[in-house]
């Protein structure tokens, strides 16, 4: 019920009744008809009451088609879908405050696209579109010199643990491996969106396929927590063979993401999931099944998804303040759970928590999560 | 039970017996009815039934006399209850007023609704896992029910997980199932085992082209591409062991031919960080569009997808990790699987969170070239992992049809 848009079309039917769209199985009343064919844009009608506006985009071309709302300087991109395959329909809803707008289809994804004026008139509906795109580059640029920096811990912190695991001080191995993780946990989606480097990294045994060769911090992980029954330790060679790779993909990532630029969407949904990864793996005990260290991983990751919506946040006070707020107490909430199970420097472990702790623990993040993955829509529509 | 109900005939004056109406509570419309005899075995191309619910077993005894007195009552049970009727001679509600009844009851008065029984054969009846023969049937294990590897992610539960027998027992009515699994198990009482069960609440493929494409628990359209019961020429190909299929040495699978192989696997679904995903990252991810079930591609949910049309920034517009790529025949090689999963949720998992997905069922007639590949890419390449897992799997050999007198598997023991 907190969903930015079912609040808005709330507020849209108290409003204006009648103009407001349904939610329907059947086609929106209230929708912008665009028909969008290999040379027309048919845009019906080309006006609408200020307000969540729907426009539903039908391609009944050959080719590939987008859809594009800009501002009255025909640059600004104030919304835009794309990727609408011949035949498919979808749809593009933001909100519009009054004025001059220009609606564009561009089959065949080339040029500027079959362009129209479109007017939106004033409902009296409050809209909040303040122009957020400075806000949100400040938020882009944060979050990339935070993803920077954590690179760089990792980095640092591998090598270090690299070095007590082939030097065979195992309890210092130990110490620090959750503490080095940290870093990687704060930035996963980061690691994850280049595909081949999360796999030689943070695979679980249970991800691997027969036959398959297991390297990265879970096969570090077990060496250094080996269970009681049917494990060969591994060699000096092997050992340093394993920190080697580590070392060698870890800076493999810290080069790629040098270069990296973030967006909105991008940094939303990258919190969103981390939050994921907290309610599959972490809140399950599934990620350290023998160091039991999960607290520590949940932690880096509410940490990241923290950062990720702090940055993002003055927009979004802008545009949405009650989610703002919302999101600003379900991580204080998670915060001050996750405080209670602290033990030194770092947590317990997740093997001496009780299931009504981790049920707790399961509520806070499910708490935080559902508005969460509001955040992207709200920050970019 | 059959032993029971004549004891009874003897013993006492039965007033079902005498009006003739014994064990035939049930009045059913003919085409409520799905024939239990046949050359294959009903519940694999009929229309897939709307409820489900599936049992496998552990053979507990020895004897392989034992095990084929339980296939033949299984049989005649499942004949019965099929069209209708009690199990037993004299069914739920006419039996001997001292003896518990022979049927338990509770679908008593119910139409069929389609039941279907179908019965299937694991790795364990041939051979323990320690490699004995424990029925003399050793020699008569198909070349291609083996063990399945671990795929990655796999996150198998051995409670959920194999047997020695299984029954698929499908209904549009979830009493009717019930029942039927709830009988069959009764009447294996010291032969067999219960070793899982699982209920399933709503199909999720159509296996005929009269049925519409039914939604999974992510709200997608599944199972668009399925082999179905008007496909002949895919029937014969993917999902029936022909005579010449059975080429393993010494055709030490003859007994399979007319049959095929029934792959379950328990695909738990991460329910709840799904519903936070955004509608164009579910769409990338099935590769389809939600309301129509059409392609990325576009066209209609029929069209053939379009794997190199290019989207933005000249991606493939059917994303490169999406299910359909990874699934799709095209891309397997050719391969058909003919589906009949079942929507299932079993509770909550103890943190809030529903325990829920998809029940998978396939039958296929070489899961060795068929399924195993096909899991194997999926397994590895598919972006829809990180919303699933698997938690149960299991692989049987469904033997034939059965005819009149005759008793399900019976090929496998002459």
């Amino acid at each position: 019920m907190r969903s930015p848009l079912s609040s808005l079309a709330l507020l849209c039917l108290v409003a204006v009744g009648a103009a407001c769209t349904k939610n329907d199985t059947a086609t929106a009343s209230g929708a912008i008809k665009v028909r969008s064919t290999d040379d027309a844009c048919e845009v019906s009608p080309a006006e609408a009451p200020s307000g969540n506006v729907v426009f539903e985009v039908t391609n009944d071309g050959t080719k590939v088609t987008e859809f594009y709302v800009l501002a009255e300087d025909g640059v600004r991109i104030l919304g835009e879908v794309e990727n609408i395959g011949p035949g498919i329909s979808r749809n593009l809803v933001l909100q519009a405050a009054p004025g001059k707008f220009f609606t564009a289809c561009k089959p065949g994804m080339e040029g500027d696209g079959i362009r129209s004026a479109f007017t939106v008139t004033d409902s009296g509906t409050p809209v909040t579109t303040g122009d957020v795109a400075g806000l949100l580059a400040t938020a882009t640029d944060q979050y990339g010199d935070f993803v920077r920096a954590e690179v760089s811990e990792l980095v640092e912190k591998t090598e270090q643990f690299a070095d007590l695991y082939t030097a065979g001080k195992d309890d210092e191995a130990r110490a620090l491996y959750p503490d080095a993780r940290t870093h990687w946990e704060r930035i996963e989606p980061v690691a994850e969106s280049f595909g081949d480097i999360d796999p030689k990294l943070d695979l679980r045994e249970a991800d691997l396929e027969a036959g398959q060769t297991w390297t990265g911090w879970h096969a570090i992980e077990k060496d250094l927590w080996p269970p009681t029954n049917g494990y060969t330790a591994l060699t000096t060679d092997q050992r340093t063979a394993l920190a080697d790779q580590l070392v060698a993909d870890t800076k493999d990532l810290s080069t790629r993401v040098q270069d990296l630029s973030y967006d909105p969407a991008k940094m939303g949904n990258g919190a969103k999931e981390l939050l994921d990864e907290v309610a599959t793996g972490k809140v399950t005990g599934e990620e350290e099944i023998w160091s039991h260290t999960d607290l520590w991983d949940l932690q880096a990751n509410v940490d990241g998804a923290r950062i990720a919506f702090e940055s993002l946040k003055p927009a979004l006070e802008t545009k949405n303040a009650e989610l703002a707020t919302t999101l600003s107490a379900r991580f204080e909430s998670l915060e001050d759970l996750l405080g209670e199970h602290r033990k030194g420097d770092g947590f317990v472990l997740y093997t001496q928590l009780t299931a009504d702790q981790i049920k707790t623990l399961a509520d806070a993040v499910n708490a935080l999560s559902e508005p969460l993955a509001e955040l992207t829509a709200a920050v970019v529509l | 039970m059959a032993g029971v109900g004549a004891a009874g005939v003897s013993a006492v004056s039965v007033p079902g017996a005498l009006t003739g109406c014994s064990g035939d509570s049930n009045a059913a419309a003919p085409d409520d009815r799905v024939e239990f005899y046949g050359s294959r075995q009903a519940g694999i191309v009929t229309p897939a039934q709307d409820r489900l619910h599936f049992a496998a077993f552990d053979v507990i005894t020895d004897s392989r006399d034992e095990l084929i007195a339980l296939l033949q009552a299984w049989t005649n049970a499942a004949a019965k209850m099929t069209q209708g009727r009690d199990v037993g001679e004299f069914g739920a509600m006419d039996g001997p007023y001292i003896a518990p009844p022979e049927d338990t009851g509770e679908a008593y008065g119910l139409r069929p609704a389609k039941l279907t029984i179908t019965f299937g054969f694991g790795p364990g009846l041939f051979e323990d896992e320690h490699g004995n023969d424990r029925f003399g049937l050793a020699d008569r294990r198909p070349a291609a029910l083996v063990e399945l590897p671990h795929f990655a992610g796999d996150n198998l539960d051995p409670a959920r997980s194999d047997g020695d027998l299984c029954i698929q027992a499908c209904s549009d009515d979830p009493q009717v199932a019930v029942h039927a699994i709830r009988n069959l198990a009764r009447i294996g009482f010291g032969v067999t085992s219960v070793r899982w069960s699982q209920l399933g609440f709503g199909r999720t493929s159509s296996t005929s082209d009269a049925q519409t494409t039914p939604r999974n628990l992510m709200g997608f359209k599944d199972g668009t591409n399925n082999v179905k019961a008007e496909h002949h020429d895919n029937l014969d190909k993917f999902v029936w062991v022909g005579t010449d299929d059975a080429s393993d040495e010494g055709n030490a699978s003859a007994w399979l031919a007319g049959g095929s192989y029934l792959v379950a696997r328990r695909i738990n679904m991460r329910i709840e960080t799904w519903d936070r995903t955004s509608l164009q990252e579910q769409e990338a991810l099935i590769g389809r569009d939600k309301k129509e079930g059409a392609s990325l591609s576009g066209g209609k949910e029929f069209t053939t997808p379009d794997f190199a049309m290019k989207g933005a920034k000249d991606t493939p517009i059917i994303a490169a990790n999406s299910h359909l790529r990874h699934a799709h025949p095209d891309q397997n090689n050719g391969t058909h699987i003919l589906r009949r999963g079942y929507n299932f949720t079993d509770g909550s998992n103890g943190l809030g969170n529903l325990d829920a997905g998809l029940f998978f069922i396939a039958y296929t007639s070489d899961p060795v070239k068929h399924f195993i590949p096909l899991q194997t890419n999926l397994a590895r390449h598919d972006g829809l992992n990180e919303y699933i897992q698997h938690t149960g799997s299991a692989l049987f050999a469904v033997p034939p049809g059965v005819s009149e007198g005759d008793y399900v598997g019976s090929g496998l023991f002459a």
